[in-house]
């Protein structure tokens, strides 16, 4: 039992916070979302000069090695600056699915282009797939990052495949986003040609993992955010002749979110750990880790919004990228009702 | 970054899950799965004795003193053992984790021999005399006065919400020693015989109909001019320290009981149907959820030893437990519908759940209430501006 960061770990941390601070600025930010959602000088330095990339991929894949723990340190320090990357997509759903069921012709093929930034990837869960031998018909319309993705993993009746991106009988459409640092494509495929995944059953549990903690981590990241900047604004803003931040109603609702953030943070770590050491605990520990993050980072936005009054409300101020965001991370694998729902019946002695 | 125990960890859990339930199963079965504070509190010495005897009473403490010099896994391997066995809570928590932890940070030599090895056997059961009539959270406004008369301290004034001064062998008491002085200047911490004619002891009677808080009145009460902690005047410096060992191992044995508590509600859901119910569902999980990151939450603030950061987990842990206890009562209290409303038995004595919802209230005030703790972490941990304070 020794539930804090090692050196390595908190030196990871230290590099990822200072990389997102200086790089993922608003202004860059911003011009990634008037474009495909995603900075892509700052993803290719990222892959590239910060060889961080591969974390959470085995080595003999082709990966950093490590855990977990260290990919929610990254996502965490990416979603403070509520970066405009396809760090869920690429790295945590399609990389740690072919890392973990490809097979060595499809890992030697995908991963180093994947981890060098050179191919986006992004993860198609179609409900209505259907796949006459490799042949896939179905389709998505809330595809995280689709217009720039170059390979698609698409998963659905049972089994999961690798498409390309311009391969005949798949179209991508741009969605106008509600979150714009995280677009959505559709993604419709009409007999498309896809190549099957070794073992898609060891490729869904990875991925899943993997985007559950990288969400949650992300959404942790994004409320330590909220509540950092919202506090420095309660420090310098003058009211009444007095700093705002001295007010009780509004001090107390900055008290609670640091409550909420520090569970936030157990929630991660536990989650990040539990899969790491492959404790029974983790399917529980997913699911908790994914439904409470999300929450804390929508009520952190939401109360930062509030809280800086009507700038907040505004476009030129930050808030809003931190809102929507929040807002999506609802969403993307599961809502926290049903992930909540799966606890329940877990602890209710449901489950088998 | 590791969560799990080591085998010879593991193995240290089995030991002590196996005497425990021995001995819940044997000589102590008439007080396994007692929840209240108070009830049968004379087997409760026999038990803390009984602790000490076999070397369970302070694991964490020096062996010099009684301890085992238990590593700090042990020691939250022992506590959340201790709850899971269904033993009752101990009666002498004050002196073990408050008093001992102070006498053995701040003690003379002499306190420490004459204290630690009878705390450490159950002998002594310590109370804490804290806080006083409309003082609220406003712990530093002391009026209780003490005096140095003849080699003796004097002591005129009256604590309340003593917890179970009324079983109890000694009091830790916070005094005012110097005329005039205000705030937390001029106090002083003292330690007090409370089988005296100058201390009187009246229960108080609680919403849940138990009494395990008391009014402690001091009149002319006496104790040796030796029996403070620490220097004259510096009372408010000690009783800081004295508070800072709240937040130690025992926070996870509390978990343990909460774990009880909830696998009680989710049981009666199963039993009665409410188990179906979507919106008890989405509660019952939630309730899961924050019981788990109390034990994350937990673990993390002991296992970070790096004292001299602001350590968030600490400073919002007793708001984190108390609002997720008074939510509990209620999620209780709605699973059990109006059947929760009433009991079988004659006196105002209730059953686990509903004794819950009616106790946790008092959870988010003692301690600190919500409201101070909120100010706390804004001011502590967030570094805002301080609430503007009037003259005391």
């Amino acid at each position: 039992m020794d539930f804090v960061f090692t050196d390595e770990q908190r030196m990871i941390a230290e590099t990822a916070q200072t990389f997102f601070a200086e790089n993922a600025t608003s202004e860059r930010t911003r011009a990634a979302m008037a474009t495909d959602g995603i900075d892509h000088a700052l993803w290719q330095a990222f892959c590239q000069e910060l060889g961080l990339s591969g974390i959470g991929i085995p080595e003999a894949a082709g990966g950093a090695g490590l855990g977990l723990v260290e990919l929610a340190i990254i996502a965490e320090a990416a979603g403070a600056q509520v970066a405009a990357l396809p760090m869920l997509g690429s790295l945590a759903l399609v990389a740690q699915a072919i890392a973990a069921g490809g097979s060595e012709a499809q890992r030697s093929e995908w991963l180093p282009a994947l981890l060098s930034g050179e191919t986006i990837a992004a993860h198609v869960e179609a409900d209505d797939l259907v796949a006459e031998g490799d042949s896939l018909t179905g389709s998505s319309a809330f595809v995280a990052h689709g217009s720039a993705a170059g390979l698609l993993l698409v998963s659905g009746a049972g089994g999961s495949w690798l498409v390309r991106a311009d391969a005949p009988g798949v179209s991508i459409t741009a969605q106008t986003t509600m979150d714009q640092t995280r677009p959505f494509a559709r993604v419709e495929l009409a007999g498309a040609e896809g190549e099957p995944l070794a073992d898609p059953h060891a490729a869904a549990k990875a991925a899943t993992e993997a985007g559950l903690v990288t969400l949650a981590a992300d959404g942790l990241g994004l409320a330590q955010a909220a509540l950092d900047r919202t506090v420095a604004y309660a420090r310098d803003r003058v009211q009444f002749g007095r700093a705002i931040g001295s007010f009780q109603a509004y001090k107390h609702r900055l008290a609670d979110m640091m409550v909420e953030i520090e569970q936030a943070r157990s929630a991660v770590y536990w989650a990040a750990c539990a899969v790491d050491e492959g404790s029974e605990e983790a399917a529980l520990a997913l699911h908790a880790a994914k439904s409470f993050c999300a929450d804390t980072a929508f009520r952190c936005a939401g109360d930062m919004i509030q809280l800086h009054g009507g700038i907040g409300f505004t476009w030129e101020h930050d808030a809003h990228l931190f809102f929507k965001r929040a807002r999506a991370l609802q969403t993307l694998l599961g809502k926290n009702d049903w992930h909540r729902e799966q606890i329940a019946a877990m602890v209710l002695g449901e489950t088998a | 970054m590791k969560l799990g125990f080591t085998p010879a960890e593991e193995e240290f859990r089995a030991e002590c899950a196996e005497w425990l339930n021995t001995q819940m199963a044997g000589e102590f079965a008439d007080i396994r799965g007692i929840t209240t504070l108070t009830e049968k509190a004379e087997r409760r010495k026999e038990w803390e004795q009984h602790l000490g005897a076999h070397g369970w009473g302070c694991i964490g403490w020096p062996k010099e003193w009684g301890g085992r010099d238990a590593t700090l896994a042990q020691q939250v391997i022992f506590a959340e053992e201790y709850a899971r066995a269904g033993v009752p809570g101990r009666v002498n928590h004050i002196g073990i984790e408050l008093a001992g932890p102070t006498l053995l940070a701040l003690g003379t030599d002499e306190q420490k021999r004459r204290f630690l090895p009878d705390i450490a056997s159950g002998k002594t059961i310590f109370c804490q005399g804290f806080s006083e009539p409309n003082a609220g959270s406003d712990l530093a406004s002391v009026r209780t006065k003490a005096r140095l008369e003849n080699g003796e301290w004097i002591v005129d004034g009256q604590k309340i919400w003593t917890s179970l001064a009324h079983i109890s062998d000694w009091i830790f008491v916070v005094t005012r020693s110097e005329e005039g002085s205000k705030g937390p200047k001029g106090l002083t911490f003292l330690m007090m015989e409370l089988d005296q004619p100058g201390i009187e002891i009246r229960p108080i009677r609680q919403i849940n109909g138990d009494a395990e808080f008391n009014e402690t009145f001091f009149d002319g009460a006496r104790c040796p001019a030796d029996s403070l902690i620490g220097a004259v005047g510096d009372g408010w410096r000690v009783a800081m320290t004295l508070l800072s060992f709240e937040r130690g191992v025992s926070t996870l044995g509390q978990q343990m009981a909460f774990r009880n508590e909830l696998d009680a509600i989710i049981a009666a859901s199963k039993e009665n149907g409410a188990a179906k119910d979507p919106l008890i569902r989405q509660r019952i999980a939630k309730a899961e959820i924050g019981l788990r990151l109390m034990r994350y939450g937990a673990l993390r603030m002991l296992s970070n030893t790096d004292h001299a950061s602001v350590d968030g987990a600490a400073l919002t842990y007793k708001i984190q437990w108390a609002s997720w206890r008074r939510s509990l009562g209620e999620l209780a209290m709605e699973v059990l519908g109006q059947a929760g409303e009433v009991t079988d038995h004659d006196g105002y004595e209730w059953p686990m759940l509903p004794n819950l919802f009616l106790y946790s209230r008092a959870d988010t005030i003692y301690g600190g209430t919500n409201q101070i703790q909120r100010n706390l972490i804004a001011e502590r941990g967030l570094g805002l501006p301080r609430e503007p304070r009037g003259d005391a």
